[in-house]
């Protein structure tokens, strides 16, 4: 497959640097500003391949702040299979981010998206947009990072699964893990996460629900429209749906009393095709959904099939890119 | 234990006349030759205020509902949260009978804990935190207790920066069978309208 990749940040960059072991190429990339296409020729010394030089693009993302001479409109037009949107995540109208997916759908190519914006803020849109195109979504990477979380309910199918709740925001759970475990408070905490570079400079979208209440809400679309016989009928939902609340003041007192009685605190979403939730939640201190530090996880309620269970990295370069180039591979 | 179980408590009774009673709990078993169900012995724990007559009072509707009185076990030291004494009785019934018995000491305004080996009381466990004291922590369980629907079976407080900051409290509560979420939902309301943040448990997930 031939990819454009918009956005050039941890995600973008190691999409480009790990689509050639995928076996797919790159034919070009955009930051918000500038933009590399592959001219077909793939430069002086390059060999057959069509492609964009993925080392070339990220020393120059790197060393220059640029990815190439060209317009970001470029990339957008070039001759792509799927369109990697791997932007910022904004809310509200998600632009630019919505209109890059539709510019793919409307040229009938399809879409893969690492940025969470359009799919849990203009889901229907998205769906009659591709309703109209030959090409197809896919948005993996925006739940869970590495962990196959929307692919898995699809597998199971969505009319099947009841619930999907967990562990969806590495930041806030290594938050909760340190406060337990070292009887620090919140800001102590937060300051080392964010030497550590667990943490933004401003962690509000992490730390007060809004990231995980977004994954939340994207499940809840697929679960929705997943259950749905017509999409007409099925349930929208954006964040203005989700019933949020954030670990900012969390006192350390809570946690030491959670854990005299052999519970923990974890940032729960939870997210059904009729309500979505986050909330700090008690749990038991060794049980499944108490993971520790940046790990996230992901628990599917079944009819049928009991309670999956699926933990691992939430977040990171490669670990996104590995979702969105599975994404990729199931469009093949 | 078991001695003061089987002791005095049942004589004491015996001589207020609940005999009578359980005579006709017998005449209710299957010698009458058509009920089908036989009498089983049930357990229940009932929560009684610290003042005379109580406890023949909430006897009453075990005897007059056809239960057979076999022991009382009236736990006069120790007390629960809420300054109550528990006290565990057994008898026989039939499963019918014993369903109207607990229905009769719930009418009768007795505060029954559990019955039979179904605990009437779910447990859970949430924490509270905010200007717990400030807001009247006595209030707040007040309040909570006054919610049909769940006790306060026990709280723990940690004020580490004193009384006038953030403090933290578990609670656990007692709440019939099928009414947590009823009981979890009064919680929120009124931690909504003192401002406090509740954390609740993950109910009906076993992690």
């Amino acid at each position: 497959m031939r990819l454009a990749v918009i956005g050039a940040g941890a995600v973008g960059r190691s999409v480009v640097e790990l689509a050639g072991e995928h076996g797919h190429e790159v034919v070009a990339v955009a930051d918000s500003s500038t933009a590399v296409v592959a001219d077909g020729t793939g430069g002086p010394g390059a060999d057959d391949s069509a492609g964009v030089d993925p080392d070339a693009v990220v020393a120059r993302k790197s060393e220059r702040g640029i990815v190439g001479d060209d317009d970001p409109d470029d990339a957008l037009a070039a001759d792509y299979d799927v369109l990697v949107e791997a932007t910022p995540t904004t809310l509200g109208d998600a632009e630019p981010g919505f209109s890059h997916v539709t510019t793919a759908l409307e040229r009938d190519r399809h879409a893969v998206l690492a940025n969470k914006g359009p799919v849990a803020e203009r889901y229907g849109d998205l769906r009659a947009a591709v309703a109209d195109s030959d090409g197809e979504i896919r948005f993996e990477a925006t739940v869970g990072g590495a962990i196959p979380a929307v692919s898995t309910v699809e597998d199971i199918e969505p009319g099947h699964v009841t619930a999907v709740r967990g562990v969806l925001n590495g930041t806030a759970n290594f938050i909760l893990t340190r406060m337990a475990a070292e009887g620090l408070d919140y800001d102590h905490v937060l300051a080392e996460a964010q030497d550590l570079g667990v943490a933004e400079a401003d962690p509000s979208f992490d730390v007060d629900g809004t990231d995980a209440a977004l994954k939340c809400v994207i499940l809840a679309n697929v679960l929705s429209f997943g259950a749905a016989d017509d999409p007409a009928d099925a349930r929208e939902f954006t964040l203005a749906d989700a019933d949020v609340s954030g670990i900012r003041d969390v006192p350390g007192s809570a946690l030491r009393l959670a854990a005299e009685d052999g519970q923990t605190v974890r940032l729960i979403g939870e997210a059904t095709g009729e309500t979505v939730r986050v909330a700090p939640r008690l749990v038991p201190e060794n049980g499944t959904l108490a993971v520790s530090g940046t790990q996230n996880i992901v628990q599917i309620e079944t009819s049928h099939a009991g309670r999956l269970n699926i933990s691992g990295r939430g977040a990171g370069g490669p670990e996104t890119a590995s979702a969105v180039l599975g994404d990729v591979g199931r469009l093949e | 234990m078991s001695d003061r179980r089987d002791g005095a408590p049942e004589a004491a009774l015996d001589a207020e006349g609940a005999t009578d009673d359980a005579e006709d709990a017998d005449s209710a078993s299957p010698d009458g030759g058509h009920a089908a169900a036989t009498p089983s012995t049930h357990t229940v724990r009932l929560e009684l205020v610290d003042e005379p007559g109580q406890l023949l009072a909430a006897l009453h509707p075990i005897a007059d509902n056809g239960g057979n009185l076999l022991s009382i076990y009236h736990e006069r030291g120790n007390k629960t949260p809420r300054g109550r004494i528990p006290v565990e009785v057994d008898f026989e019934a039939t499963p019918e009978r014993f369903e109207e018995i607990v229905d009769a000491l719930r009418s009768e305004g007795v505060n029954v804990m559990q019955a039979g080996t179904e605990r009437y009381a779910e447990e859970v466990t949430l924490l509270l935190f905010g200007h717990l004291i400030d807001t009247d922590l006595s209030d707040t369980l007040s309040e909570i207790e006054a919610c049909e629907s769940a006790s306060v079976a026990d709280v723990s407080l940690a004020a580490p920066q004193g009384t006038e900051e953030v403090s933290s409290a578990r609670l656990r509560l007692e709440a019939r069978a099928g009414e947590t979420d009823a009981a979890l939902a009064a919680v929120r309301d009124l931690a909504a309208a003192k401002d406090l943040r509740v954390v609740e448990p993950l109910t009906g997930v076993e992690a």
